[in-house]
């Protein structure tokens, strides 16, 4: 009974440990972001890497996202006579949730397995510790640049990803019907006020703290060699993709309390 | 407190373990002005823990080691630093910055080091240092486009960009055929008796030890064995001792 009882536990143990150990490395991320000098030249090579990068898949995903919405939505509105709604409709649903949170996901995939499987190969080709030897704070070139990167960057991704997705919108919206381009933009700019998009802007800034921060973690912490590396990056995406489902339901949880639904 | 004259590495009853495994025991070293020792021994016998502990990057339990006449064990991280500077250190892996062109590799300590410097002096100690390992030609070229051997040099370039006056070599030859593993060896020499270097070379390589130390230390069950030069160390009676020249 003790044993079962023990394996049952551990595993909430691990998540626990694991969850105290990423908050050990945040916190030094916070206690290190001010310390001077600070990596202006790697912070900007990240940033060009995490958004330039990543922007063209961003942008694919965010048209197709905003043409199938779009295309799904309209026999439903239709059946109720409210295809004129279509416009608005989509715009919101895309600009609050669709659109940051598949942009996370994407940017989970893609930035944090990427981050993880770099700091992995660096930690265990001894990289790491040729860092540290000459002078610099490995944590504050690889980790505060990269997870500042990522906190920055994911926004602005997000932002241009809207756009995307409202233009891909419009192109679903006149496959199969006739909407001009100014009636679209005045129906979508009618409905979305500051309190659909700041919340919605506000989270991402979040999700790109919690991809990055998980990213280096795992990547900082490799071990076992060539697999760790695997198993870094591996995790990284995992961690980081529930992370960001977690986020979004705290910050929808905090909209509604603020009446901003 | 202040260790003996003339040596620059002076390590004293060192302990380290990890968990149960009794790494290093009570482990005792010299390393005089000018002078290249080698630590032999077997593989996880310690070694690699033993040049990390001088560096600072691995912590010990007990014991003291003083590096340019500072106890290591009570430096801050920017007291570190400063020794750190004043040591090379060569990686088994070359640990070469994959993202970096060869000759970021080498800018990148000088441009933490020697932050006065203006760009042609950077470029004229690049030079140098490429000169040195005898690779001009490979400043723009990615670590990935060059051969284990290379990348030992630019390693090695890399260690004396900074103009250390002590040199850790961990495993220099390690995977190396063994014409190039010579050349890395008597680059070692030579390197040593231009800049009048002090050196530390971890191996199990015992041709390597031959051409580049002045004496040898065996590290055996975690404690300095036997110590003495390559050919005194070979006339041991001692199987222990033998089975490394065997």
């Amino acid at each position: 009974m003790k044993k079962d009882r023990g394996k049952i536990l551990k595993p909430l143990y691990n998540v626990l440990n694991e969850a105290g150990e990423i908050t050990k490395f945040a916190l030094r991320f916070f206690k290190l972001i001010f310390n001077r000098p600070f990596e202006y030249n790697e912070f900007a090579r990240q940033c060009y890497y995490i958004g330039n990068k990543s922007l063209p898949l961003v942008a694919v995903t965010a048209l197709i996202m905003g043409l199938v919405i779009t295309i799904q939505s309209r026999p439903t509105l239709v059946e109720f006579g409210a295809e004129a709604w279509l416009p608005k409709m989509v715009s919101v649903s895309l600009v609050r949730e669709i659109v940051p949170v598949i942009t996370a996901l994407i940017c989970a995939g893609k930035i944090g397995s990427g981050i993880g499987a770099e700091l992995g190969s660096m930690k265990v080709t001894e990289q790491i510790d040729a860092m540290e030897v000459s002078g610099t704070n490995p944590f504050k070139y690889l980790v505060v640049t990269r997870v500042l990167a990522t906190t920055l960057m994911i926004p602005v991704l997000t932002v241009l990803a809207d756009g995307i997705s409202l233009y891909g919108a419009y192109l679903g919206t006149n496959l199969r019907g006739v909407v001009s381009w100014n009636l679209f933009w005045s129906q979508v700019f009618d409905v979305l006020v500051y309190a659909d998009i700041i919340p919605s802007l506000l989270k991402t800034f979040f999700f790109g703290f919690a991809i990055g921060i998980v990213g280096c973690y795992k990547g900082y912490n490799s071990q076992k060699g060539t697999e760790g590396v695997g198993l870094s990056a591996n995790s990284s995406v995992v961690i980081s993709s529930l992370l960001v489902f977690i986020i979004d339901l705290i910050a929808v949880q905090i909209t509604d309390l603020l009446g901003l639904t | 407190m202040t260790a003996v004259k003339n040596s620059v590495i002076t390590i004293k009853n060192l302990y380290k373990s990890f968990g149960t495994n009794n790494v290093l025991k009570n482990f005792n070293f010299d390393l005089n002005e000018g002078e290249s020792v080698a630590v032999l021994g077997k593989s996880g016998s310690g070694k690699s823990v033993l040049i990390k502990c001088i560096i600072g990057l691995i912590k010990f339990e007990k014991g003291e080691i003083f590096v340019l006449n500072k106890d290591i064990s009570t430096l801050n991280i920017e007291e570190l630093d400063k020794i750190r500077a004043q040591v090379g250190f060569l990686f088994q892996s070359n640990a070469l910055y994959d993202s970096m062109t060869v000759k970021e590799n080498l800018l990148f300590p000088l441009r933490r080091h020697k932050r006065h410097l203006s760009e042609t002096e950077i470029n004229l100690l690049v030079s140098e240092a490429l000169d040195n390992v005898k690779l001009p030609e490979t400043a723009n070229m990615m670590p990935s486009e060059l051969s284990g051997g290379m990348k030992k040099r630019i390693a090695l370039a890399r260690t004396l960009i900074l103009k250390p006056k002590i040199i850790l070599y961990d495993e220099p030859t390690t995977g190396l055929d063994p014409i190039t593993s010579r050349e890395i060896s008597n680059l070692m020499v030579e390197i040593q008796d231009k800049y009048k270097t002090s050196s530390v070379l971890i191996s199990h390589d015992i041709n390597c030890v031959k051409i580049v130390a002045d004496r040898i230390v065996m590290l055996i069950e975690g404690t300095n064995y036997a110590e003495g030069t390559y050919l005194s160390l070979k006339e041991s009676k001692d199987q222990r001792v033998l089975s490394f020249f065997n």
